[in-house]
């Protein structure tokens, strides 16, 4: 009856690629509108993908067996 | 100058490349006496992934069936009641027992065990081996990667440092490609983020993990088969030193926010119920900042080998040429996005623990400024 760890997996890879699919997404928009702000953009659309990437892979671990 | 040293960059490339054919090729061959493909390269990708006590660039099977490695050992240094130092070509990849001392050592699994004299392992009931296994401070393959790019990197970085008395303030040789870089971390991440009075303190930290991880990320998608900052033990030394530097230049305001975050503008007692909460919570997330740091790195460059590594094997799997080619395919356009990964984390790693420098060395009137 217990819920195979790989479906938690799979749950986690939709969160992780929602969130960053969303920053991705308003990171452009902002970059459309105000185009002279490109470098500032990106380097924080990188920062926070890279902390929602870091919680995604802790979870990934929690999900691998053994 | 510059057409030889295109000369030599092709010539490398060239060695390179005709490792890596060779290797494949061995592989096809090696295929027929074994039971399952499929298995040999999970064994190869778990083998691949692991550090090992020698350098083996590749093995094939000659054309009587013999296994041969092609490769160099490595020292193997020991600590058992006493130094023990040999050579891991005395192990014959796992065959052989070696015997130090009046001690037996065998290794099994890349892991060097103490056994009695007929190499016997004992098992518990999980199959996991249950002889003792002796303090190891052999230079094993990682290690020498680490030694070798430590290496590389003083010389690149003397020689450019010394090149500006030279030539007048200029840069020369490929000191041109690395001083930009250089530029781009002191401008763009330490001054951004630190702040102009005290980024130079953090500066040597920054630059010399920046491109320690630059370098041994792109070593792990060369053939030389290392995976050096896709090891847990690696990226949690690294983050250990971001974590002790951030907490040992900490200043008071960076304390107090951690243990007074709402300073005067409560009185104590309305501060109590929220302090039982808050503090803990602050003071999880000191550690929880490089721990994903370490996580961030050690899964994205475990990631990126096991995917490169399954696509090429998918190629031997499918024995077609649609499925094959189109394996190959992914193979490289993954590999061309594993050079951008491997810059892209050495920059997360960087500017994330010039973040937290930049929490850590925080004055009392920048914060007021909140």
């Amino acid at each position: 009856m217990t819920i195979p760890r790989i479906v938690g997996a799979g749950l986690i890879v939709i969160g992780v690629g929602v969130g960053i699919g969303r920053i991705g997404g308003q990171a452009m928009e902002a970059i459309a509108r105000q185009p002279e702000a490109y470098g500032k953009i990106q380097t924080a659309m990188l920062i926070v993908a890279a902390l929602i990437e870091g919680i995604g892979f802790a979870a990934l671990f929690a999900t691998a067996e053994n | 100058m510059r057409n030889s040293l295109l000369v030599n960059f092709l010539l490398v490339f060239t060695i390179f490349f005709n490792a890596t054919v060779f290797a494949n090729e061995s592989e096809m061959n090696s295929d027929e006496p074994k039971t399952d493909l499929k298995t040999e390269i999970d064994e190869y990708i778990q083998h691949h992934l692991k550090d090992s006590h020698d350098f083996s660039l590749f093995s094939y099977t000659d054309s009587e069936g013999d296994l041969h490695h092609v490769g160099f050992p490595l020292p193997v240094i020991l600590w058992d009641n006493g130094l023990v130092v040999f050579s891991s070509s005395k192990f014959h990849h796992g065959e052989e027992l070696v015997t130090s001392a009046n001690n037996h050592y065998k290794l099994y699994h890349g892991k060097i065990y103490k056994t009695d004299a007929s190499g016997t392992i004992n098992y518990d009931s999980d199959h996991h081996a249950t002889n003792i296994k002796p303090l190891d401070f052999s230079i094993t393959k990682s290690v020498m990667m680490i030694l070798i790019t430590g290496f590389l990197m003083f010389l690149l970085f003397r020689g450019l440092a010394k090149s500006y008395s030279k030539n007048g303030g200029i840069a020369k040789g490929v000191g041109r490609f690395f001083e930009p870089i250089i530029l781009y971390i002191r401008d763009d991440i330490a001054i951004a983020t630190i702040g102009e009075k005290k980024h130079q303190k953090y500066m040597p930290f920054l630059l010399t993990i920046f491109f320690f991880i630059w370098f041994l990320n792109m070593f792990g998608l060369t053939p030389l088969g290392v995976n050096v900052t896709g090891n847990i033990a690696i990226t949690t030394a690294l983050a250990v030193l971001t974590f002790l530097i951030t907490n040992f230049t900490g200043t008071k305001t960076y304390w107090k926010h951690l243990f007074d975050p709402l300073g005067s503008s409560m009185p104590w007692y309305a501060k109590i119920p929220l302090y039982v909460i808050l503090i803990p919570i602050e003071v999880l997330g000191i550690f929880i900042k490089p721990f994903s740091l370490l996580i961030r790195l050690y899964a994205n460059m475990q990631a990126g080998h096991i995917v490169i590594m399954s696509l090429i094997g998918l190629m031997f799997l499918f024995k077609n040429w649609i499925g094959s080619s189109l394996s190959f395919g992914l193979a490289f356009a993954i590999s061309l996005i594993e050079i951008l990964v491997a810059v892209l984390q050495a920059y997360i790693f960087t500017m994330l623990s010039a973040l937290y420098f930049g929490f850590a060395s925080e004055e009392h009137e920048h914060a007021e400024a909140h």
